[in-house]
């Protein structure tokens, strides 16, 4: 779950990192008065998921109340990479010497926390990274034993942090640290770390990633979900239980696992089709997992045809087609739909189905049979 | 033979006394699994059908001689009853929980590896089935039979795509190895590799990847250098829409690898040829050994 820019700065004051003061705002005026409140020059800042914010614009220094206005109004409901602005950060401005840069990230393929720490921070780190890979010190903490003073220590000097700075960005980095694993992030991104005029460290940004499967022991943190982050068929799949991503495609998909969804996507694309959504409908896949899964699916007005690819483990197939039957009972779909059962109860599921004579309804054999036919489908082709 | 699970595993269930803990032992024992016990703390001493349940895995190791752990407790509990079974010394340990906090995951997995004789199977996974010998997990057996090739996958129901796509070719198995979805699995592509590798039984390898991380990449390395038996890709996520990641972090540590491509391409250019549907996978057997 990532979190806002202010939020993530909020968790990280809970552990002494220190931060630049600000309000949040909503609308024009309540960034007027947040403005008013701080004073000039403030920075007003554009909240999204997503950096980059300070090249697209959504990052200005206001000098007085008119440009603080020109701002907020400029950027709210701006849109930054598919993200629209909603939300404002309003924050005093800081002195900046030089903008540095610091992470921590869950590093899955070495199996540790990577830390990374370089003094070319700022808009550019990425090109830092790509054209001069070695500014940026980096190292992976033993999650058993934790990130060591000496660790901190070596991650300064090989960055080339000034002398009287090697102390200060250690304790940073520990702090830092310790918000990672306290916090159960999967990312805590600084960029910049400032030095200020008088050599103080500040953390001007925050990029955080949280483990949603963690939140259950972080109430504080659950509380920062939000749901009109999501697309609403999302949100409404996410509410029953379902994984669901939305496609731009117009085939709906549904199958039980994520690899096997994803297969059957790629497998409905070689025939021509284009998916419409990634629909998971689990392990136990139960009738009312189906009726939900129906409902959100056809909620999508693109969608011509479904694709219904079980291959049954603990999901029984005949479950799954009594299932089918309560939902064409209760969402009435309108568009065909393809249906292949495999596996555990594959010939009862079939039987059911067939003595239903649902409308509409198709059955296949194999998943490419089935492929071919709900793109002939989706099309308009009649089979 | 056949790799992690056969005839000499003496099973333990964590979580045994729970609805889906015991469907499961039962079922893993219907098929000739030898369960010989289970751990719920503060129910030891009952049984779940004969089979006797202990409060720690240390009694029931001591007690019932267990040397293979099924993890079936709930996600908050799940890492405690790794460590448990580990500290227990219980060598295999094949845990399906879902859910598992990524922290977790981390610590049990350091833990883990610090011990050479200890091996984690998931978690998240399905578990580990070889054909007629044993089953652990909820793979569902009846579709598999005994035979040569030898499967592991990152998917549950995939793996189930796949090895019925072989078994409609006339294949069986020698072992079906769910290696789970986490972001830090137990045990790696490259690990069954040398396990089948070692197997008499099996005489050509399925690998079953997905997008995201660099499991793929670095068993195609692996296979370049250490497995001599033939061995058959497939990757599942071609037509997934790349996850929009917030800072950069992402980008400095990966780059660009973890596409679906990305994978394919590191694995053909190791010789290893890749299926572009799970019917294809089961026909590059074909090819390779004979119908
Ligand atoms: N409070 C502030 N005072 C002064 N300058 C600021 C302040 N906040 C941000 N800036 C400047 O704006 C730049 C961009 O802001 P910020 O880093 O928060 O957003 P971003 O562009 O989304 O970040 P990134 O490039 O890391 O994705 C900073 O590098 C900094 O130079
Ligand atoms: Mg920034």
């Amino acid at each position: 779950m990532d979190l806002l820019e202010y939020q993530g700065k909020q968790l990280f004051a809970r552990h002494e990192i220190p931060v630049p003061s600000g309000i949040p705002a909503r609308t024009v005026e309540e960034a007027l008065a947040a403005a008013e409140k701080i004073g000039y020059p403030c920075v007003v800042k554009a909240q999204v998921k997503i950096g980059g914010r300070g090249k697209a614009g959504g990052v200005k220094v206001a000098a007085d109340a008119t440009e603080a206005r020109e701002y907020a109004e400029a950027i709210l409901g701006m849109d930054i990479k598919g993200f629209t602005v909603h939300e404002l950060w309003i924050e005093e401005a800081s002195e900046i010497e030089a903008e540095y840069y610091a992470a921590i990230v869950f590093d899955r393929s070495a199996r540790a926390a990577l830390v990374m720490l370089s003094t070319q921070g700022g808009m550019d780190i990425e090109q830092v990274s790509a054209e001069t890979p070695e500014a940026i010190a980096t190292l992976h903490v033993d999650p058993l034993l934790g990130f060591q003073p000496f660790e901190a220590r070596r991650l300064a000097f090989e960055a080339g942090i000034d002398a009287d700075l090697i102390r200060p960005i250690g304790d940073f980095l520990t702090r830092l640290y310790e918000t990672f694993v306290a916090e159960e992030a999967l990312l805590v991104e600084v960029n910049p770390v400032i030095i200020t005029p008088e050599r103080k460290v500040r953390a001007l940004d925050s990029k955080v990633t949280l483990d949603p499967n963690s939140l259950y022991r972080h109430e504080e943190n659950a509380k920062l979900r939000d749901p009109s982050d999501e697309d609403p068929q999302e949100q409404m799949a996410r509410d029953r239980g379902l994984t669901y991503v939305k496609l731009d495609g117009d085939i709906g998909v549904l199958g039980n696992g994520a690899g096997l969804v994803m297969s059957t996507l790629d497998v409905v694309a070689q025939y021509g089709g284009e998916p419409a959504n990634f629909l998971d409908a689990g392990g136990g896949s139960k009738a009312d997992a189906i009726t939900s899964a129906v409902e959100v699916i056809c909620s999508n007005e693109k969608v011509k045809a479904v694709l219904f690819n079980i291959f049954g483990g603990i999901t029984r197939c005949d479950e799954v087609a009594n299932g089918l039957i309560e939902a064409f009972a209760t969402a009435k779909p309108t568009v065909p739909f393809v249906v292949r059962l495999d596996g555990t109860n594959d010939v009862e599921g079939r039987k059911i189905l067939a003595d239903a004579n649902l409308p509409g309804v198709h059955t296949a054999a194999t998943m490419n049979e089935a492929a071919e036919k709900v793109v002939a489908l989706a099309k308009g082709e009649s089979l | 033979m056949s790799v992690l699970v056969g005839t000499d595993t003496r099973l333990c269930v964590a979580g045994i006394t729970g609805s889906e803990g015991r469907f499961h032992t039962l079922n893993n024992r219907d098929y000739g699994t030898n369960v010989v016990s289970g751990v719920t703390p503060g129910k030891g001493g009952q049984d779940v059908e004969g089979i006797p349940v202990f409060n720690t895995f240390h009694a029931a190791a001591e007690e019932s001689g267990a040397n293979t752990a099924m993890i079936f407790v709930p996600p908050p509990f799940a890492a405690d009853s790794i460590l448990e079974a580990a500290d227990a010394g219980i060598e295999t340990i094949i845990a399906i929980t879902e859910g598992i906090p990524a922290h977790d995951e981390l610590r049990v997995y350091t833990q883990i590896k610090r011990n050479p004789s200890l091996r984690l199977i998931g978690p998240n996974c399905p578990g580990v089935l070889s054909p007629g010998k044993a089953n652990v997990g909820i793979i569902p057996a009846s579709f598999f039979k005994e035979g040569n090739i030898g499967v592991m996958s990152r998917s549950g129901t995939l793996t189930y795509q796949i090895g019925n796509e072989l078994a409609q070719k006339g294949f069986g198995n020698s072992s079906i190895v769910g290696l789970g979805g986490d972001p830090i699995p137990g045990t790696s592509f490259i690990d069954v590799l040398e396990l089948f590798e070692n197997d008499d039984q099996t005489e050509l390898i399925v690998m079953s990847g997905e997008i995201g991380g660099d499991a793929e990449e670095l068993a195609a390395e692996y296979i370049a250098e250490n497995v001599t038996k033939p061995v058959v890709g497939y990757i599942a996520g071609f037509t997934a829409p790349p996850g929009k990641t917030m800072g950069h972090a992402g980008a400095i540590v990966s780059g660009s690898k973890g596409t679906a491509a990305a994978k394919a391409e590191a694995l053909e250019a190791k010789g290893v040829r890749v299926g572009r549907t799970p019917t294809q996978v089961a026909e590059i057997a074909v090819e390779i050994l004979g119908g």
